[in-house]
């Protein structure tokens, strides 16, 4: 990209003058959205650092920083995450339930990502569209349904963990499809063809040639599943049967509500560091899966894929 | 023969979850919002036979949601606050992803993971954040005092819309500058050139070239928070947790968690979805469309 210099005005031009200048000038620095965005990312961010922050406070406050402390975390006797149970508890909830999720979540959205990538028949039309639905139902529709469903018709079913996990992985599968089957149609067929050339049954191609190649895509949407279960209020809110089935999500939002201590934001910021920690370990195990696939625009071309929902 | 059942064998599992746990929920919703009422215990009695059913809720429901109608109010606040939050989204979030597409160079990488980031941070932290910065003697009030711009402190989270429409922005903007980003990012920059060339100004080829070409990642980060703010009600909780905030949402989980009449919630969920599904709809036309056009744009 060449840049054009900027004419040097020789009196000092007006704000707008200037602010005229950058729009003239489109194949130069667009000064005015360079500062725009990085006010963004900073206006994005930094709440969250400073939430971070008052987690390690000495004192009660959550505004006024007194000194660092892990008292929030561990020492405190009463109200730490630690030795408070009903924190704990959401904490160990909060595993549970993405952990669960991840683990049946992921196969069986693997396997309807690839057969509705090959299966043309009758009934493949509605599938695809049943496995959308979930992408763009608001939550409170689908905690509002899953509740009504456990109450009346699988009444075997309560409220509580088992309910949690049936729900998450509902909202889950979904996600797992779009980001599995946008590798699927990179892939391309040729390498199963080849495999089919060569001799090998489809089930052998499947195992030998393209879970191979779908490693990345697992990988991604294992992580992405993580996250998005970790992050979940509405459905466990809604099939929460009371404080022992609590998640960190529900726990924050009750905490806010009333009156919150410091540990509320260190309960928030361990929920947050880990989810971020098994992101980037995700990111990290997707760019060992694809580092001989490398090309410019790739990252960027896959996030165009992903959100191509129609 | 097993190569024929092969395929629909893998998505078998998979569909019947969905529709175990996805279709027949919502057939619940419609059992429960279209059945009776307990007379003595005030328990909702489902109807699942279609041919019984009873519209006497839900007709009860949209004469409260029409106006004169004690729910007009909150009906027009959600619509109100949605489309505020849209604008403002789009207002901010249009010219981050244009830089990022566009201009951002070697920072690009950078920018991008600095852009998503908030994605995986969970939502009840980042309005935690914000809850504890808008407090009576919290950052932003005392530095609204310092720079005299206040001269005593603003109950921020005393019922103010303003903060409402602001934390849903916050909130969903993550959503919408993805999508966004990537429709900027494809565009080929020799459209551009090719509208400069032949003599638009830059802002008649910002108009005429890259905001048409943009248009599907406009509504696709549209459909992507117009929806889930529709159904929100914990972001008005946090922030606000005054009726005179309350959206449609907050209906909907009173009727669930706080009031006896969980038929009345269901009824309310179905108009909710039925309004939804319509708009989406709508969406996916317009979002049709703008791709046939920039087909057209593609082929020259």
């Amino acid at each position: 990209m060449t840049t054009v210099a900027e004419p040097r005005p020789t009196a000092r031009p007006s704000a707008f003058a200037r602010t005229r200048g950058w729009l003239r000038n489109p194949w130069g620095k667009p000064r005015f959205l360079v500062v725009f965005t990085w006010a963004y990312i900073l206006w994005s961010i930094v709440p969250v650092l400073i939430a971070v922050q008052f987690s390690f406070n000495a004192t009660r406050s959550r505004t006024v920083w007194d000194s660092f402390s892990t008292r929030w975390y561990w020492g405190d006797p009463v109200d730490s995450v630690w030795h408070d149970p009903s924190l704990r508890h959401a904490l160990v909830q909060s595993f549970k339930l993405a952990g669960a999720d991840v683990l049946i979540a992921v196969p069986l959205g693997v396997l309807l990502a690839l057969g509705l990538a090959r299966w043309h028949g009758r009934g493949s039309g509605t599938s695809n569209f049943i496995m959308l639905f979930p992408l763009v139902t608001p939550e409170i529709v689908m905690g509002v349904s899953l509740l009504l469903v456990f109450t009346h018709i699988f009444t075997l079913v309560h409220t509580g963990t088992l309910a949690q996990i049936l729900g998450h992985i509902t909202f889950s599968i979904s996600f797992v499809v779009v980001i599995v089957r946008g590798r699927l149609f990179s892939i391309g067929r040729q390498y199963e063809e080849a495999a089919a050339d060569l001799g090998a049954s489809p089930i052998v191609a499947l195992t030998r040639v393209l879970l191979p190649l779908l490693m990345p895509a697992i990988v991604a949407s294992a992580a992405v599943v993580f996250a998005i279960s970790a992050d979940d209020f509405v459905i466990s809110a809604w099939l929460s049967s009371g404080g022992s089935t609590d998640t960190v999500p529900i726990q924050i939002y009750a905490a806010t509500r009333a009156a919150p201590l410091p540990s509320t934001n260190a309960i928030a910021t361990i929920m947050m560091v880990s989810t971020l920690l098994i992101v980037t370990l995700g990111f990290l195990v997707w760019r060992f899966f694809t580092s001989g696939e490398r090309r410019a625009g790739k990252a960027t071309e896959d996030i165009g894929g992903a959100f191509n929902l129609t | 023969m097993y190569r024929r059942w092969l395929w629909p064998g893998f998505a078998f599992p998979g569909v019947l979850w969905l529709v175990l746990l996805f279709v027949v929920p919502f057939y619940a919703v419609l059992g429960v919002a279209l059945g009776t009422v307990d007379p003595i215990l005030f328990q909702p009695v489902p109807i699942w036979n279609p041919l019984e059913w009873n519209v006497g809720w839900l007709t009860e429901v949209i004469n409260r949601l029409a106006p004169g109608g004690i729910w007009f109010d909150v009906g027009i606040r959600t619509v109100v606050y949605v489309a505020l939050s849209l604008a403002l989204c789009l207002l901010i979030g249009y010219p981050v992803a244009y830089y990022t597409a566009r201009h951002a160079g070697r920072w690009k990488g950078l920018i991008l993971i600095l852009i998503i980031l908030p994605l995986w941070i969970s939502y009840m932290m980042r309005m935690l954040a914000w809850v504890n910065l808008l407090q009576a003697n919290g950052y932003v009030n005392r530095f609204l005092m310092f720079t005299h711009v206040l001269s005593q402190p603003r109950d921020w989270l005393g019922g103010s819309a303003s903060t409402v429409v602001f934390a849903l922005v916050y909130g969903y903007i993550p959503y919408l500058i993805l999508p966004l980003f990537a429709s900027l990012d494809r565009i080929d920059r020799s459209h551009l050139e090719a509208a400069r060339d032949l003599g638009a100004s830059p802002w008649s080829a910002f108009r005429n070239v890259t905001l048409p070409l943009s248009k599907t990642g406009i509504l696709g980060g549209a459909v992507l928070i117009t929806l889930p703010m529709f159904g929100d009600y914990y972001t008005p909780n946090i922030v606000s947790s005054s009726p005179r905030t309350s959206m449609i949402g907050n209906q909907i989980d009173l009727y669930f968690h706080g009031g006896p009449q969980p038929t009345i919630g269901a009824a309310l969920t179905i108009v909710l979805a039925a309004f939804l599904t319509l708009l989406m709809l709508y969406y996916m036309r317009s979002i049709h469309r703008a791709q046939r056009a920039v087909g057209a744009v593609g082929a020259l």
